[in-house]
């Protein structure tokens, strides 16, 4: 077979499938959060006196409460609009699992291609060391400037937060080659520069963390949002290890 | 188990450096991946976002 369209075989068994798993542990886990937040948000959206509004954090419009227009005006306008939006229930889990394999197979085509540059995965347990890459560069690394958010928390403009994300994306993976491939003391040190520098930099954060969202909701929301990940990577590298064996083997 | 140490074997010997017909591919990959993710999960279109909303919240990327 051709080696382009191996390279995508392989990663979309390894995105489908990964996407699926994540979609079963997000309606198990992270989803049911998210709705809860949603009840705060409508919550503090129809009560002018809730701590969002008053602190000048928009509310979290998806486009139903007409009323909530007038607080999304406002500045950190956290804001859905009137858009098209999947309906409640089956189409909304629907298209939640659509993402979840189509960007799995995206994140797949990455670890599989970046993985080719040092000679191709060998074996699922090789795949598995480079999905923890994955975690580390695509959540752990971005998470600790942008921890995982709830609907209706303030945020920064997002333009500028996609940026920064991209970056330490960017800076981490980098890190990472020079850590394990490069070898040598002057990589090493730069590496950890790569490693540190977006946080020393900073995140860009809002005026206010101010929100209607409980702490303690938001927490938990943080750890599953880490350990959901982390199993999507796992398997993601696990899988696309296995088949890259089966499709491309040592061509 | 006899066949698996035959393959690394093998494996050290064709873990050979990139070629340039090997590296066309890669980048595509690679680059038809980085198009995939930011259109999902980056994209500014209202639809895109609202449909895309609960992964993305999931997924802990930038959002709204």
């Amino acid at each position: 077979m051709d080696y382009f369209r191996s390279i995508v075989v392989v990663a979309a068994i390894a995105g489908i499938v990964a996407g699926i798993g994540m979609t079963i542990a997000q309606q198990l886990v992270t989803v049911p959060m998210i709705l809860k937040a949603e009840l705060f948000e409508a919550q503090s959206a129809s009560d002018g006196s809730s701590p969002a509004t008053a602190a000048g954090v928009a509310a979290h419009d998806h486009g139903a409460q007409s009323e909530a227009h007038g607080h999304a005006e406002q500045a950190g306008a956290h804001d859905h609009g009137d858009g098209w939006a999947p309906a409640d229930g089956i189409e909304r889990t629907a298209f939640t699992l659509l993402a979840n394999v189509v960007t799995g197979v995206g994140f797949a085509l990455l670890l599989v291609a970046a993985s080719e540059l040092f000679g191709g995965l060998a074996g699922w347990r090789q795949g598995v060391f480079w999905g923890l890459a994955g975690f580390v560069i695509f959540t752990l690394a971005p998470g600790l400037g942008l921890a995982p958010e709830l609907p209706a928390m303030p945020a920064a403009e997002l333009g500028a937060r996609q940026i920064w994300w991209v970056g330490t994306v960017v800076s981490t993976a980098l890190a990472l080659w020079l850590l394990f491939y490069v070898k040598s003391l002057p990589a090493t040190v730069l590496a950890f520069v790569l490693l540190i520098a977006p946080h020393v930099i900073g995140a860009p954060q809002p005026a206010s963390h101010e929100s209607p969202i409980p702490d303690n909701l938001h927490h938990s929301f943080i750890v599953a949002v880490v350990l959901t990940t982390l199993v999507f990577w796992g398997l993601l590298g696990g899988l696309a290890g296995y088949a890259r064996e089966r499709f491309i083997g040592h061509a | 188990m006899t066949t698996r140490s035959t393959k690394s074997a093998s494996d050290q010997n064709s873990a050979v450096a990139l070629t340039a017909d090997r590296a066309v591919p890669v980048f595509m990959a690679a680059l038809l991946g980085i198009f995939i993710i930011g259109g999902v999960g980056f994209s500014h279109i209202e639809a895109v976002h609202n449909a895309a909303h609960d992964y993305r919240h999931s997924m802990a990327f930038p959002c709204h």
